[in-house]
Order: structure tokens, then C-alpha cells, then sequence
């Protein structure tokens, strides 16, 4: 670990001003700090954002505000989230480990970095980590990598759960910078990789995230979060599918769909969600739409399985709601 | 042989003897307070800290190492790197040998793997040094890189002719059977991954040395310190009371031990070496890929007519490990033509070595996958077929078994588990969208005996202790040796204290091979019951004692209670006894070496090298622990997840010390077989031979959530032959078998045979 002055913020401003200096935030920590134990983060200054509050679930008739600082089981724990967001529920549960909810904050998850295995090995070449030194997993061991949205220069998933399940409720991310608060769509948060696998989020230099908010929809209510990997518990997502369906007389009058484990970013799926609407919430319309799920999917060697998985997935979530309609 | 043959007792936790009773483990609150402590939380005045940097390359050389800007950093006080010569000597293998040519070299320049040493930087704290070390600018020049096993340019490998096995003419009688199946079976490399990491305290004091380190076995790993410092064997003490964990990892002293003592000598200061847990995948090598093609010829009944076996494993370019892929092959089944070859390759890998019952793992996955799918061929019940072809005897040795449960195993696994309501059909069990699979596979480990010493002391408060230098890596030699202790000494178990893990203390073979138990009973049991004989005799003896004119020639030892056998004369405490006689303890040491081993040398060699090691057929009979796993998966038909939803294992490992910590390791065997059939592979990078899922995040261990209920059942009954108490080893029996087991119910449930290790989702969604 290089050397490093640790610092707590008392508010937003201190926090802001820091990072415009150049300071690391650190919430939970529980990825940051094994960044750092890696040599892969090596911030000079961490400002610990604990304190600054933006702690905690709020909600109102229009929806959900969840405060940045908020841990994970929080979220989970809330009744509101529970009776309105069973998917945000469900992917907050499917979570790495009891231990690492209580600490993990639903800012620096959204912020957590990628599993790719060589992102996490200083010693690989990495576009994400090292710009320019190219992407060693694209002819690698990419067993866990992307086959939505990736490019040239990198093919690392989203690793969020979370994420994954706020984009498909619409969530916005609520931003703070030195101009003051922003408002930004979650889908539109995160960034594809294009030639900058770098540079993951519109995150201006200095902005904190400070909550997420969820608009309040009837397609919330009956939703779920179906994530699939390799053991039971304490992994990322190989493939994952957030879904949100409103019907009416058995037709889809709404419907909101995202993957995970798969792609870039957290995926959402328009064209899915316009095969669903307006048809009958059925085994056709459901098949057709999981088939569109992997439209464009480029799989890179090890991870072809991912294409069919992820049809799968996302047949099998709709399928689940269709029988808890 | 004794003075006074009191009658003993020799049964099981029912007739209430110490031995064989259902006891926690002595060491397990220690644990789990956080009271025991181990190596690396040895608190020791004036450390230094020292951080391992690793080779980023699979093959070549070191061209320079730049020290400049680590050595600016703060807090360094030593950097060792392949200029600096450490002064060390070649150390004695476990055969015996001692390489003769040239200094041992622990940071060579030379790169045969990815992630071998490179450098060492000690500081005044962790984090200083590890920061140094990422400061050091290394040159490599790199070479071609053999990857692995299946690579390519990986070759044919040589011949390993000393372990052909032949008999009959398999390959005739192969192409004559009326019935064939053959396929290839694969396992990938593997890893230990204990929760202790490995690591090392090295302490010098003058020309003393003590290392404090994980280890199963301190007397050859100080051995190994002191030949490489060229010191006196009693120079050197290695301390290990407590282990996390070693699966077969930590039997030896390895380069990183050498390293870092060697900056100690060098800084005057001890120092302090964590090996990271990225590190750890590179420091001891794992479980070595293989390859096996198994060919079986059966009769249109599946009465088998010929095996034959071509198998081949990895080692590394600078070592020998042979993962013995036919250790189990010849074993399971009467089969009257048989061969098996097996093939060694070298790769860029650290050298491979011993995980949890080497060879027999392997080799069951293929053996046992193969009998499945004959089953298949000819239309019969899994488990009828290898009641058909039922070893009544060792079919290799030709010698009989010691004792060998396995139709009882059979029976009463399948009885428990309900085996006789499976259907024959593949697919044909689901429930919802998850489809059921029934397998079974059986396993064996086999019975290997060596020597051992103790020192029991009876003191004059009433208690005892027990004291070896055998150690406890968690599968409860403290808690087994109290036992037999407490019985031969007929004094309570809970008055018995028992010290291990130190190589001053009297010798004992590497807690290894699953023999430790049945080894070290038998040394304590006698050193215990001479001290008990000791007892007597004095009681009986002694001017001082209350028995002196009792007129009694013997007397009992009960409860910490001695008196006469009609119950007629005094009963006195032991503690007692010993303040009338004037004693303050009654200390005696004992081994079972055999007489052309008791001389200094025999003695050293004993405790220090495997060359004094009895294999499962050395007497008139060939012995083995065996085991029968029924499992039930279930796989979801679309995701191709797997999970085992309830597993029922019955086993013969003979008699039972204490049936509680049998089972835990017998379960603690299952999961890693779990593991090992569904999730565990080091991922290798196939361009420069790095291991990069080296972290318990990215290699797959089972979770909670992953291990079913498993039910263990005891089938053994004692084993005379095995060993003093007539157990047998009970420590690896249970990872064999259960991966094939898990196939063939994966097979079972799905109708497809994966043949390659671990079984993933890629491979049926
Ligand atoms: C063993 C393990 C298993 C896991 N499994 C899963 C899983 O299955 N699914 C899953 O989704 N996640 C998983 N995680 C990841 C875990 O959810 C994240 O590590 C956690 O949510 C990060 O939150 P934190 O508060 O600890 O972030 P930190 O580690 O403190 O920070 C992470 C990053 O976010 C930045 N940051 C934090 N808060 C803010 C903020 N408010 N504004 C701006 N920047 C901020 C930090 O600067 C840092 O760059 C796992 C983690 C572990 C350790
Ligand atoms: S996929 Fe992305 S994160 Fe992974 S090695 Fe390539 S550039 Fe790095």
C-alpha cells in the first residue's frame, strides 16, 4: 500500500473540495480497500464521506430517495423497498455476503469497479486500469467477461447487482458537485467503453453521488431479480435479469427489463420491453422477447455460454412473474 | 511387557472408555475465542516485516532489478534479490537424499514459473515494505512459456515406467470384450487454499534459530532450516501449535522460509513474512492437472474383463511431483487383465505437491465416471455393478484385505439414502424447472503406518500431560491423544494436557497420509501405560505408600483414583500418592521404533524423512479405509446450475478414536470434493503461465449455501493390522469419490457425461 493521509469530511462541501485536490472518497471501503491492498487504487488522500450524511431511505407518493451512504442491508430492510421494489430487494439479497452488506454503501456500489481478473492483476496489461496497455482478456480467460456493449479495448462486465435492478426501475442517480446538485438517469450514468474503458461514469471531477431516486411506477410492484452463478451464494452475476411488468386483462401495459453479469453496463433492454407491451403476458410474446435480450451479443471465446444463459435468464424472470401475476 | 496387566478396555464410545467417545475438540474454543495463536500472531519483540515480490513472467531470467528507488522508500532495511548471495546449503528431500552440487539458491535469476520469488524488501512495517517492493524496477528477459498441461507445445511428457501396472493382457482382452467404454477424463490444477496463509517469524539468536511457521510436520522442516544454515540440528526449533488448515501444504519448508530467515541472519532482527494470499497460489503448488484415458472391456453383464489406463499430470521444469492418476485404479474392482501408464509433464508451474488424498482423487474421478457409464452401456444399476465386480481381495497386491466394508458401505448408503426408488432413465426425476440426478462413486485412501514418540508425565497434582512433536492441523490429535491417554493412564480425559507442534518435542511423522492418528495413539498408548506400570510399581514398592503392606500385586487406576483390585485396601488419588512416596512426577518417553531403527541416526531419520514409511501392502494384507457416496443434484434445466441438494456417505476407516471428529473430517472431505467437482480451477493465463483467479473471491471454494445435508455413516469395525488401536486413516477418504459421484448424478439428472473438471453451467446450458 503506497502511503496515504486519511481524512474524514464533516460535509459535502469539505468532501467536494477535497476531491477537487485530487482526494479519494472512501465509504464502506469493502472495495476500495482491497484496491488498494492489490496497488491497483493508490489514492494519496482518502476522505472517509460517512459523516457527511445522505444516510438513509426516505420515501414519499412520488417515490424512494436512498441516501448515498446508506449499507446496502438498509436498503433491503426497508419496508417501502420491499412492498414497492421487490427487484431492488431481490438484487440487493443476491449480494455478496450478509457481513459485506452491512458495510457496502449504495454509492460505492454503484461505483465498484469490474472482477475482470486482470483489471484486479496489476501485472496484466489493462486499458481499464492502465490506458493504452490493451485489454488482455479479450484473447484471455474471459469466462466471466461481456457480450453486450463491449469494444476493442474492453470486454469487463458491470459487476453491480444493484445497478442492474435500479436501471430497470428507472432510477436516477442524484449528484453533487461545486456547482451544486445534478440529476442524472442511472442508464445514462454509466458510459460504454468505447476507446476510454477509463472512464466509466459522467462523474465530473470532484461530484459525490448523494442518493438515488425511484420514481414510484406500478410496474415496480410486481418485479423481480433472477441472478445465476456458479455457487450458491458470494458471487458476482454470470448472467442476471432485473424485470418490472404492469398488466392489464393479461396484457403488458408496462414493462421494464435490465441484465446483468453480461454486458458493460447495466443492460437495459428496450427492445425486449416493446416486444412485451401491448401483447398478451404469454409464453410467445415472453420467448420472443427474451430471444431479443441478445441481439447483438459478441462472445469472446470462453464466455459463449453467456448468450444462451442470458435468454434464459431473462425468459425464466418473466416467466416467474408471469405466474406471481 | 508390562508388570501388571490390568484389563483395558479397547471398545467404542458405548462401553464409556475414553477412546472412541464422542468428545469436542480440545483446541476448538481456543479457536474459536481467538486464544490460540498462530504463527504469524506470535508475539515477538524488534520484528521486522518482509514482503515476497513475485515474478510477473512464466519463463526466462531476471535481466536487473533496480533497487534504487525501493531502497529511498522509507522504513526499508533490507532488500534480497538474486545478486546477493544467502550463503544456504542444499537441504535433505523427504527420501533421504541430499543434493551434493552447489549452494541452495531460494531467489535464483533463472524464472521456471509465474509468481516464483524474485525479491524480498524488510522494513519497519508491512505497509512500508510492501510499498518498497512495488518500487523495485525489474528487468526480465523472458523465454517461451509452457502453460500447462493441455498446451500445445506442453508435449507427450516422459514415461514414469515405475509406475506401470500390469497383469494379465489388458489390451487383448480389451479389444476381445464384448462391451467397451472409453473416454477421457480431466481434472485441473487445484489448490489448498486453507484459511491460514502462509508464513514465517524467524528469530536468530547466535547461531540459534526458531521459526515460528504453519507445519505438519516441524521435525523435518527444522531439519530443512538447519542443513540449509549449516547448524546442528538442535540449533534450529520450529513452532506450530495451532494450524489453519494445511490439506497437504504445509509439510515442508520452502523457499520463502529460506528466503526470509536468511534476512533475519542477515539484519540481526527477527523478521516477519505473510505470504498474500495472491501469493499463495505460487508458493506451494497445488493439486497437479491430469489427464486420463480409461478404457473398460466388460461382458454383456459388466463383468469387467480389462482396464486399461493411459494417464498423464503436470509437473513443473524444476521439480518432480507425480500425481499418481492410477493410485485407485487397480484397487476397486476384481478385474482379471489390467494396465495403466502414466506420463509426466513439465510446465511453467510452481511444482505441484500433496492436496487432500493425492493420486486417489483423481484417479476415482475417472475410475468411478467410467464404471458409471458401463453401468450405463449394459443397462445396470450403478451400484449392482460394482457388487458384479467386487474386489474380494487386493487384485493387484494379491493379498487379502486387512478388512474391507465396502458392501456394508454399499448397503447401508444406499438404505439411507433410499437408493432403491431411483429410476434407471437419465432425466427422468425433476421437480419444477430443476432436474434430479441420483449418482454414486466409492473411494479408497490406504492405510500407511510409520513410528512415532511421546512423553507422558503424571504429576503430583493428579493430572497428566501428554507431550509430541507430532501436530494438530485440525483434525484433533490434541483431543484423540488426551483420549487415549486418559484411558491408559485411568486418569480423566479433562485432566490431561496435551502439547504438540514443536519440533523439540519427541518426534512424530508428518501429519500427512492420514496416519498420524493411528501412529501416535500407538506411542502414547504405550508411553502412557508404562507411566501408568511406573505408578503401580512404586505404590506397590514404596516404603512411603498406603499400599506397601495392602499385600496386593497389582492395583487400579481409575477416575485419578488408585486402589487395590478386591476394593478391600485404600483409595488414594494419584495426586495424593505420588506427596506420600515423595514424587513430584512420574515422566516416561516412548517410541515404537523398531529395534534397527533405535540408534541416533534411525532415529533422525525417522522423524525427518518419509524412507521409514509402510505402505498399505508391506505385511500379508493390503489395507485401506473405504468409503460409498450417494448424492443427490439438482439441475437447472436452463441455467445448467448445479447444486447438490443432499449427499449420504458411509465409510470403513476402521475403528473410530472419536467418532465426532471422524465425521467432521469426513464432511470437512466431502465439501472439498464438492468443490473440487463443481467450482475449483486456477485459471491459467496461456500466454505467460500466471494464475490469475489467485484470490478467494475468484477461486471458487463451496460457500454455506452450496453444502448440503450430509449424512455420514460409520460401517468400520477395528482393524488389528492397521494400526495399534485398529484404526484406520480417516483424514482424505472422504474427498475420493465424491466428485465422480456428483458426475454421475449430474449424468444422471441431464443425460450428459462432463469428463472434465469442475463441472460448470458453460457446459450443460
Ligand atoms: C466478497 C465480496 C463479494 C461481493 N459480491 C458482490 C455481488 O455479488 N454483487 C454486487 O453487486 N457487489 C458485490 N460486492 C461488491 C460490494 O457490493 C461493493 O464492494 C460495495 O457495494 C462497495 O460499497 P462501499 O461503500 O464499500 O464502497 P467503497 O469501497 O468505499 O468505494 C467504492 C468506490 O466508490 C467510490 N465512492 C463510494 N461512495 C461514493 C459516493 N457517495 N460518491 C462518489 N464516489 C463514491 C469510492 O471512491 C470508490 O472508488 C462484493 C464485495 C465483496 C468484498
Ligand atoms: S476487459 Fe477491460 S478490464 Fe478486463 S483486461 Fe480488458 S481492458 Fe482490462
Amino acid at each position: 500500500m503506497n502511503p496515504f493521509r486519511y481524512r474524514t469530511a464533516a460535509d459535502p462541501d469539505a468532501a467536494i473540495g477535497a476531491a477537487l485536490g485530487g482526494a479519494t472518497f472512501i465509504a464502506g471501503g469493502t472495495d476500495l480497500i482491497q484496491l488498494m491492498q492489490e496497488g491497483i487504487a493508490a489514492p494519496d488522500l482518502l476522505m472517509d464521506i460517512n459523516g457527511i450524511g445522505y444516510s438513509g431511505v426516505a420515501s414519499d407518493l412520488d417515490g424512494i430517495r436512498i441516501g448515498a451512504l446508506t449499507r446496502l442491508a438498509e436498503v433491503a430492510d426497508d419496508p417501502t423497498v420491499r412492498a414497492r421494489f421487490p427487484l431492488v430487494r431481490e438484487a440487493i439479497e443476491s449480494t455478496a455476503s450478509g457481513q459485506v452488506r452491512n458495510m457496502a454503501t449504495v454509492g460505492g456500489n454503484l461505483l465498484q469497479k469490474t472482477r475482470c481478473l486482470y483489471f484486479r492483476d496489476r501485472a496484466a496489461p489493462c486499458n481499464k486500469r492502465a490506458p493504452g496497455t490493451g485489454c488482455s482478456a479479450f484473447e484471455g480467460q474471459n469466462r466471466i467477461n461481456a457480450v453486450l456493449g463491449a469494444s476493442a479495448h474492453c470486454i469487463a462486465t458491470h459487476p453491480s447487482d444493484l445497478a442492474v435492478a435500479l436501471v430497470a426501475a428507472d432510477a436516477e442517480v442524484i449528484l453533487r458537485g461545486p456547482a451544486g446538485e445534478r440529476t442524472v438517469l442511472l442508464e445514462s450514468f454509466y458510459r460504454l467503453p468505447e476507446d476510454r474503458p477509463d472512464i466509466e461514469t459522467v462523474l465530473e471531477p470532484g461530484e459525490l453521488i448523494v442518493g438515488v431516486w425511484l420514481p414510484i411506477a406500478a410496474a415496480a410492484r410486481r418485479s423481480r431479480y433472477v441472478k445465476v452463478r456458479d455457487r450458491a451464494s458470494f458471487e458476482w452475476a454470470l448472467a442476471s435479469c432485473a424485470a418490472a411488468i404492469a398488466t392489464d386483462g393479461g396484457e403488458v401495459l408496462e414493462a421494464r427489463l435490465a441484465v446483468g453479469g453480461v454486458a458493460t453496463k447495466p443492460w437495459r433492454l428496450a427492445r425486449s420491453e416493446a416486444a412485451l407491451v401491448g401483447r398478451p403476458f404469454g409464453p410467445g410474446a415472453i420467448r420472443e422477447a427474451a430471444a431479443l435480450a441478445a441481439e447483438g451479443a459478441e462472445p469472446r471465446g470462453r464466455n459463449a455460454y453467456k448468450v444462451p444463459l442470458l435468454v434464459a435468464t431473462v425468459e425464466r424472470t418473466l416467466m416467474e412473474l408471469r405466474g406471481a401475476g | 511387557m508390562t508388570l501388571l496387566d490390568t484389563p483395558r478396555k479397547h471398545g467404542d464410545a458405548s462401553d464409556g472408555g475414553a477412546i472412541g467417545a464422542r468428545l469436542s475438540r480440545l483446541d476448538g474454543k481456543l479457536k474459536i475465542t481467538g486464544a490460540a495463536t498462530y504463527a504469524l500472531e506470535q508475539p515477538v519483540d524488534g520484528l521486522a516485516y518482509a514482503v515476497l515480490v513475485p515474478a510477473t513472467i512464466g519463463a526466462g531470467r531476471v535481466a536487473r532489478i533496480d533497487v534504487a528507488a525501493a531502497k529511498a522508500a522509507p522504513g526499508v532495511r533490507l532488500i534480497l534479490t538474486p545478486d546477493d548471495d544467502l550463503g544456504l546449503q542444499p537441504a535433505t528431500d523427504w527420501n533421504n537424499v541430499r543434493a551434493s552440487d552447489g549452494p541452495y539458491v531460494p531467489l535464483p535469476r533463472d524464472i521456471a514459473y509465474n509468481g516464483q520469488p524474485v525479491a524480498l524488501v524488510v522494513a519497519d512495517s508491512l505497509e512500508q515494505a510492501t510499498e518498497a517492493a512495488r518500487r523495485l524496477a525489474i528487468a526480465y528477459e523472458e523465454g517461451p512459456v509452457t502453460p500447462g498441461l493441455d498446451s500445445p507445445n506442453a508435449g507427450e511428457g516422459s514415461p514414469l515406467d515405475q509406475l506401470s501396472v500390469a497383469w494379465g493382457d489388458a489390451e487383448a482382452a480389451l479389444a476381445a470384450a464384448p462391451v467397451r467404454v472409453e473416454a477421457e477424463y480431466h481434472t485441473p490444477r487445484e489448490y489448498h487454499a486453507a484459511m491460514e496463509p502462509h508464513g514465517l517469524i524467524a528469530r536468530w539468536e547466535g547461531d540459534r534459530l526458531t521459526v515460528w511457521e504453519p507445519s505438519q510436520w516441524t521435525h523435518s522442516m527444522a531439519r530443512s532450516y538447519a542443513e540449509w544454515f549449516g547448524l546442528p540440528p538442535e540449533n534450529v526449533r520450529l513452532v506450530s501449535p495451532f494450524v489453519g488448515g494445511g490439506f497437504g501444504s504445509k509439510g515442508f519448508s520452502y523457499g520463502f522460509g529460506a528466503i526470509a530467515a536468511a534476512a533475519a541472519r542477515r539484519l540481526g532482527r527477527p523478521v516477519k513474512l505473510a505470504v498474500t494470499r495472491p501469493q499463495n497460489f505460487a508458493a506451494y503448488g497445488g493439486r497437479a492437472a491430469t489427464r486420463q484415458s480409461l478404457a473398460l472391456g466388460a461382458t454383456e453383464d459388466g463383468v469387467l474383463q480389462a482396464i486399461v489406463l493411459r494417464g498423464a499430470s503436470e509437473t513443473s521444469t524444476v521439480g518432480t511431483w507425480v500425481e499418481q492418476v492410477g493410485a485407485a485404479t487397480p484397487l476397486m474392482y476384481a478385474v482379471p487383465n489390467f494396465s495403466a501408464r502414466q506420463r509426466l509433464v513439465a510446465v511453467n508451474t510452481v511444482t505441484p505437491g500433496a492436496l487432500r488424498a493425492p493420486g486417489k482423487t483423481p484417479s476415482a474421478f475417472a475410475i468411478e465416471s467410467a464404471i458409471d457409464e458401463l453401468a450405463c452401456a449394459v443397462g445396470a444399476d450403478p451400484l449392482e455393478i460394482r457388487l458384479r465386480n467386487y474386489a474380494e481381495e487386493d487384485p493387484q497386491a494379491r493379498k487379502p484385505w486387512s478388512t474391507r466394508r465396502m458392501r456394508e458401505a454399499l448397503a447401508e448408503g444406499a438404505e439411507a439414502f433410499g437408493w432403491a426408488r431411483r429410476s434407471r432413465e437419465p432425466r427422468s426425476m425433476r421437480d419444477g424447472h430443476q432436474l434430479i440426478g441420483w449418482g454414486l462413486a466409492t473411494g479408497t485412501f490406504p492405510v500407511i503406518r510409520n513410528y512415532g514418540e511421546a512423553l507422558v508425565r503424571i504429576l503430583a497434582d493428579g493430572s497428566a500431560e501428554v507431550v509430541t512433536g507430532a501436530t494438530d492441523i485440525g483434525q484433533g490429535t490434541y483431543t484423540i491423544l488426551a483420549q487415549t491417554a486418559a484411558e491408559a493412564l485411568g486418569i480423566p480425559f479433562e485432566r490431561i494436557d496435551v502439547r504438540l507442534g514443536d519440533s523439540a518435542l519427541p518426534g512424530a511423522p508428518v501429519a500427512g497420509g492420514s496416519k498420524l492418528a493411528g501412529v501416535m495413539t500407538g506411542a502414547v498408548q504405550k508411553a502412557a501405560i508404562a507411566a501408568r506400570d511406573e505408578l503401580i510399581a512404586l505404590a506397590l514398592n514404596d516404603p512411603n505408600s498406603p499400599f506397601r503392606d495392602t499385600g496386593a500385586n497389582t492395583l487400579i487406576l481409575a477416575d485419578g483414583r488408585i486402589s487395590a483390585p478386591r476394593g478391600d485396601g485404600p483409595v488414594v488419588s494419584v495426586g495424593e500418592l505420588l506427596g506420600r512416596i515423595g514424587r513430584e512426577r512420574i515422566e516416561v518417553r516412548r517410541d515404537t521404533l523398531p529395534d534397527h531403527l533405535q540408534t541416533p541416526e534411525g532415529r533422525f531419520r525417522a522423524w525427518t524423512t518419509m524412507t521409514t514409511v509402510q505402505g498399505p501392502t508391506a505385511g500379508d494384507y493390503s489395507m485401506h479405509s473405504w468409503c460409498a457416496h450417494f448424492v443427490e443434484v439438482r439441475v437447472d434445466e436452463d441455467f445448467g446450475t448445479i447444486r447438490v441438494a443432499r449427499m449420504v456417505s458411509a465409510f470403513d476407516c476402521g475403528r473410530l478414536y472419536n467418532p465426532k471428529l471422524a465425521e467432521s473430517q469426513w464432511k470437512g472431505g466431502i465439501i472439498m470434493g464438492i468443490g473440487m467437482a463443481l467450482l475449483e480451477e486456477g485459471l491459467v493465463d496461456s500466454r505467460n503461465g500466471r494464475v490469475i483467479n489467485n484470490n478467494l473471491g475468484d477461486y471458487l471454494l463451496p460457500t454455506n449455501a452450496d453444502v448440503p445435508d450430509i449424512r455420514v455413516i460409520d460401517v468400520g469395525i477395528p482393524d488389528p493390522h492397521a494400526s495399534a488401536l485398529g484404526g484406520k486413516g480417516v483424514g482424505e477418504v472422504g474427498i475420493v469419490g465424491v466428485a465422480p459421484a456428483i458426475a454421475n448424478a449430474v449424468f444422471h439428472a441431464t443425460g450428459r457425461r462432463v469428463r472434465r473438471l469442475p463441472i460448470t453451467l458453460d457446459a450443460l446450458v
